[in-house]
């Protein structure tokens, strides 16, 4: 009989549950777990960790994965909102993880707080809060996202005025991080719809002066699953991390299409 | 000791496109474009005939045959009636058709409930154009 079975930590374990820190207070964090090996159906799962105000939602997964559940299955990568892998909807919204703090989720007066964690909603949940994106990036592929010209390649780089480059600034900020597209109710209903990032990133380039495709890009999106089925929820906007005017840019899209100017 | 799990999450040819190639029309654009037009038209118009039918001189309490009947006598009064039918139909049976698009989760259902649509949408505008083409104050008489 040795001692280490007993006392070797799970799998994804970092050790022993370190001791809460100073000036924190234990917030409930309330999980959908799913399983595919185990679980027919979603469950809920609680767990309390101790928090700082200043925590982000990420750092309490960490806490879960690393002491209390190494079950626990998400995407990172950076931490730092910047690569969009933690999209998540996180008291019933929309949120990229390490970018929300737990002060600004905590009730006031005292009461408990609990935070609800789901996995985005509208793709097919692998495990947990794990999602299948291939469907989201096969809508993005769709609008063919690059640099379309034709003729010889220039020899020096492509000139822009300061005032063209404007012209759709706010799209170039996409991190693709499905925020969005999850958040759009003709989307959770119907997946053939190309969703708000799609049509982000095709807005990124039709309204470029360098690129020649956007006759095509527009015809992509006059189609049934295109633009019109934009219902203007502005579920998009409030979602985006990047503070991208999501609904807007649809709304040029179907104006350019509207009108046929770019 | 390597277990195997037949695995769920399948990823076969993950980058073949799976979009019908897109069309060259211009429905979806036109139907969208409808929707808005036809909008302001019918809060004029409804607005109106709610305004006279209801309000107006008494309201409902005056409306008869011979009110009816006078009021048709006009062309005036058939126009207006009949673009209210023909905007408010063509406008319900979009926004329905958007929203069997929107909801409808087998093809199947998806069909037959546009075609429900489409006959009834027909059947109402064909019906009430035949009235008010065909209106005769003697009917009653």
């Amino acid at each position: 009989m040795t001692a280490t079975v007993e006392t070797a930590p799970p799998a994804g374990s970092r050790g022993p549950v370190p001791p809460a820190p100073e000036g924190s207070t234990t917030v409930t964090v309330r999980i959908r777990r799913f399983n595919p090996e185990l679980d027919s159906e979603p469950r809920w799962d609680s767990f309390e960790v101790p928090a700082l105000p200043t925590d982000r939602v990420l750092n309490l997964l960490h806490y879960v994965k690393w002491y209390l559940d190494g079950t626990l299955t998400f995407r990172r990568s950076c931490a730092h909102g910047i690569c969009g892998s933690d999209a998540m909807r996180i008291n019933g919204v929309n949120r990229l993880a390490c970018k929300v703090l737990v002060k600004d989720l905590m009730s006031g007066g005292g009461k408990a707080t609990t935070i609800t964690v789901e996995a985005i909603k509208g793709l097919p949940v692998h495990k947990d809060l794990l999602v299948d994106m291939e469907p989201f990036f096969e809508a993005f592929r769709a609008v063919k996202p690059y640099l379309m010209t034709t003729g010889n390649e220039p020899t020096r780089e492509r000139v822009q005025s300061q005032a063209d480059r404007a012209r759709f600034d706010d799209t170039t900020k996409c991190i693709l991080c499905a925020c969005c597209t999850t958040s759009c109710p003709v989307y959770w209903s119907e997946g053939s719809y190309f969703g708000p990032a799609a049509i982000v990133n095709a807005h990124r380039f039709i309204f470029d002066s360098r690129d020649e495709g956007a006759e095509e890009r527009l015809d992509i999106l006059n189609d049934v699953d295109g633009v019109w089925r934009c219902r203007t929820t502005f579920n998009c906007t409030d979602a985006c991390p990047r503070g991208i005017q999501v609904t807007k840019a649809i709304q040029e899209v179907k104006r350019a299409l509207l009108f046929r100017r770019v | 000791m390597s277990t195997t799990v037949d695995s769920p999450l399948e990823l076969a040819a993950p980058r073949s496109p799976q979009r019908r190639p897109a069309r060259r029309g211009n429905f979806e654009l036109y139907a969208w474009l409808f929707m808005r037009l036809s909008g302001l038209a019918l809060l004029v118009l409804v607005l109106g005939h709610l305004f006279i039918m209801n309000i107006l001189d008494g309201g409902v309490h005056r409306i008869n045959f011979a009110f009816v009947a006078g009021r048709w006598s006009s062309p005036f009064w058939q126009f207006w009636d009949l673009s209210m039918l023909w905007l408010a139909q063509l406008h319900g049976a979009n926004g329905l058709r958007t929203v069997i698009n929107d909801y409808a989760r087998k093809d199947a259902t998806r069909f037959w409930l546009k075609m429900l649509l489409y006959t009834a949408t027909v059947l109402i505008i064909a019906l009430g154009s035949f009235v008010i083409f065909t209106f005769s104050p003697d009917v009653g008489s």
